[in-house]
């Protein structure tokens, strides 16, 4: 079996009394979508911040691609991972295109393939090649979004780290982002890792679901595995979003189209 | 245009010159000191507290008193600087004045430009790690270009601030638009001194617009705008400085002058004979009176006029009165062998501490000596010029007299004698000199006691000096030449209301009469 692109073992992160993370160990193949879910300050976001070294863990081992992270410097790890998040953090002095391509300028890549990247990207984001000259505050905010995929793309990378990503979109805009990304990340072949705490996302989204609560990861599987699941936590996960569909199948009725009532 | 307003006009592209060199170094020296603090203080708040609250205490200092201490602070570097590595350096004039003021600037920009780098939002942090910048990269190409507005807008402020208290460096020495202010005020020239204060508000008007371009540009992405503001900002020091190309070699000799009407004539007499036989000369007017003698001593000037009195208690420290003419003789003696100082003789007549009274209000009390007035003082208001209450001849004639005064109030000289014509005090302490005692009414109180010492005035040549056979040809035929009355003229016809004459108009029209041109 090739290497995993990300490896996690044994990974222990804590606050003072705060256990946030407790021997958490994750492996991520490419081609793989994994969602980590769980309720505010489980650990999920801790999680994936040990990942691109933003938190250093206190014990265990992360490998990126077989290199040990902390081996690394954590900005050479950075540019070569994706990474997407709610607040997007567009830099508002530079336009579109020079939001895209700054990690490739970071890597020294000379001014036109910088271009030629950008204007690549903001197809494959399904943006107007004449945004690329804009400054993000004329944009709204799922186009700020994609332009924030867009630059974690940018400098090709086989992994992208997702952190609520899409959790401030309205409703239309999160599910066809959602469906746009979930496209890029098989055509490119992408590790992703989502953080979410909408189960409802991650059952639409991902190929495997990761429950944390408490620092642990409770559960690791497909939603139908998931499913299975007799853990009371990972069953109180899937009640919301069972109790939702079914809401949504009586009230609509078989024949309904749903993009029609929202 | 008036001739008062001519004259002024002809001194500004000197005056201008060096204000704006003063002003533009202070602040590109602050600049690069204030934005290392600014980030060193924005990445560590353990230092965050001490580096602003020390910025603040500066700006708690006078600027006046903050210009003033670094005169002796820098005479202890030089003295150490010159015993370490055998060189020493000026201590007074642009030096002084750029490091006061350099420091003055900080304190808008530290501030800045810490809340600036401090307020870029957490998300933009994150994704500045998150794409893989440094922590240097992230400095450069996020931080400080989304806080540039918020420390342009420090920078204005702080260049409004420099260039306004750049005129208080006139009385350490350095030439600036303050020499208007302070001359200004000495003679009552209220012309010149609106002349100062208008050039100064002007060039911090201009600056702080051109200023405000780039703060413009910078908050709206406009390199244009920014750009201009720059460039007329560098158009406009280019254009100042040019005079400075010819006024800015250093003089062959320096005129010093402390800061009243009698040492700008006396000061523009002796350069004008220095000019007359064939030497350079420019006058450093406006010295404190502690300053003036150590700057000669130690060459920054190379010749002043003094008073007998005021070297004998503050150079010499003595309290003792044995008579003038022993006064005189153990001054010279003294002076040479401690400092290498020239005392080359005294001009003639004596500026000597004198209480006076308004005619009427004294022979309405019957009042005519100091004896008279220790009688009465319990119901008398005294006023003093700014050093008077801080000086040994108050002392002594305190302890000679047993003075009770209801009250002591403290003046610039100028208003010291508003103060005493319209009764606002009984009692000032005047200069014999004065051409005012005459001119607004005023007695002068006998000292029978003896307590003031003589106030001869006296030509002092600096040690490096003491040899110049033209500086030494040139300053003779001064020695014994001037008579008192003379003096008191002189300094009346620049110091009175009306029909004034400048310094040097004054200067040659003394030198007129005493046929001395």
């Amino acid at each position: 079996m090739a290497e995993p692109r990300i490896a996690l073992a044994r990974v222990t992160k804590t606050y003072g009394a705060h256990v946030a993370l407790s021997e958490a160990s994750l492996t991520v193949q490419a081609g793989e979508f994994v969602a980590l879910v769980g309720a505010s300050g489980s650990g999920k976001t801790t999680l994936l911040k040990t990942i691109n070294g933003l938190i250093a863990p206190d014990a265990g081992e992360v490998r990126i691609e077989g290199e040990v992270v902390g081996a690394l410097a954590p900005h050479l790890l950075r540019r070569r991972i994706g990474y997407v998040f709610q607040e997007v953090g567009l830099f508002p002095h530079l336009t579109v295109a020079e939001n895209i391509s700054i990690t490739p300028k970071l890597l020294g890549w000379d001014k036109t393939r910088r271009a030629a990247r950008a204007a690549e990207l903001l197809d494959l984001v399904a943006l107007p090649q004449e945004m690329a000259s804009r400054f993000p505050a004329a944009l709204s905010g799922g186009q700020q979004q994609r332009v924030g995929v867009a630059r974690a793309l940018a400098a090709e990378p086989h992994i992208v780290l997702m952190d609520e990503p899409f959790g401030a979109l309205d409703p239309l805009t999160r599910d066809a982002l959602g469906d746009d990304y979930r496209a890029l990340h098989e055509r490119l072949n992408l590790a992703t890792v989502m953080v979410t705490h909408d189960m409802t996302e991650a059952l639409l989204l991902a190929d495997r679901i990761v429950v944390v609560a408490q620092g642990r990861l409770i559960a690791d599987g497909a939603p139908q595995a998931l499913a299975a699941s007799h853990d009371p936590d990972v069953a109180a996960l899937l009640a919301a979003p069972r109790r939702q569909a079914e809401r949504l199948r009586a009230r609509l009725g078989d024949t309904a189209r749903l993009g029609e009532t929202v | 245009m008036s001739p008062q307003v001519g004259a002024a006009f002809a001194r500004l592209p000197e005056y201008l010159a060096w204000h704006v060199l003063l002003s533009a170094s202070a602040l590109g020296l602050g600049l690069l000191i204030s934005l290392p603090l600014a980030v060193a203080a924005s990445r560590n708040r353990h230092i965050r507290w001490p580096v602003l609250a020390g910025a603040s205490l500066i700006q708690t200092i006078p600027s006046l008193a903050l210009l003033a201490l670094f005169f002796p602070l820098l005479l202890v570097i030089s003295a150490a600087s010159e015993d370490l590595i055998g060189y020493g350096f000026s201590a007074l004039g642009f030096l002084p004045a750029l490091l006061a003021l350099t420091l003055y600037s900080m304190l808008p920009i530290v501030r800045n430009g810490t809340t600036g780098i401090l307020s870029v939002s957490p998300a933009i942090i994150q994704a500045a790690e998150g794409v893989g910048m440094t922590p240097r990269q992230r400095l450069f190409q996020v931080e400080l270009p989304l806080a540039a507005p918020v420390i342009m807008a420090g920078v204005r402020t702080a260049a409004v601030w420099t260039i306004g208290a750049a005129t208080l460096s006139t009385p350490v020495g350095q030439t600036s638009l303050g020499n208007y202010i302070f001359s200004g005020l000495q003679t009552e020239n209220w012309v010149l001194v609106l002349f100062g204060c208008g050039a100064s508000a002007l060039l911090a008007m201009v600056t702080d617009q051109l200023l405000g371009l780039i703060e413009a540009g910078a908050a709206k992405r406009d390199v244009k705008r920014a750009a201009i503001g720059a460039a007329g900002i560098l158009i406009g020091i280019v254009v100042a400085l040019t005079p400075l190309i010819s006024f800015g070699k250093p003089a062959s000799y320096v005129v010093g002058a402390k800061n009243f009407s009698e040492q700008y004539i006396l000061a523009e007499m002796i350069a004008e004979r220095i000019e007359d036989l064939g030497g350079e000369a420019r006058s450093k007017e406006d010295l404190g009176s502690a300053i003036a003698y150590r700057a000669l001593a130690s060459g920054e000037i190379d010749v002043y006029v003094d008073y007998s009195g005021t070297l004998w208690a503050n150079v010499l420290n003595r309290e003792d009165n044995p008579g003038r003419q022993a006064v005189l003789e153990e001054l010279t003696k003294q002076l040479a062998e401690r400092d290498g100082v020239l005392v080359l003789g005294s001009l003639g007549f004596e500026n000597a501490y004198a209480l006076a009274m308004r005619q009427d209000r004294a022979a309405a009390l019957g009042i005519t000596t100091l004896d008279d007035l220790a009688r009465r003082s319990a119901s008398l208001t005294m006023g003093g010029d700014l050093e008077f209450f801080a000086r040994p001849e108050w002392q002594a004639i305190n302890e000679a007299y047993g003075f009770d005064f209801r009250a002591r109030r403290s003046y610039q000289p100028t208003f010291m004698f508003r103060a005493v014509t319209s009764g606002d005090v009984d009692v000032i302490s005047a200069f014999s000199s004065d051409g005012r005692i005459a001119a607004d009414d005023l007695v002068t109180l006998a000292d029978p006691r003896q307590a003031l010492p003589p106030y001869d005035a006296v030509v002092l040549i600096a040690p490096d000096r003491v040899n110049d056979a033209r500086l030494l040809a040139a300053l003779r035929p001064l020695i014994g030449a001037i008579p008192v009355e003379a003096m008191r003229d002189a300094n009346y016809s620049v110091d009175r209301d009306v029909d004034k004459l400048r310094p040097v108009e004054a200067g040659r029209a003394l030198s007129q009469r005493l046929g001395l041109d």
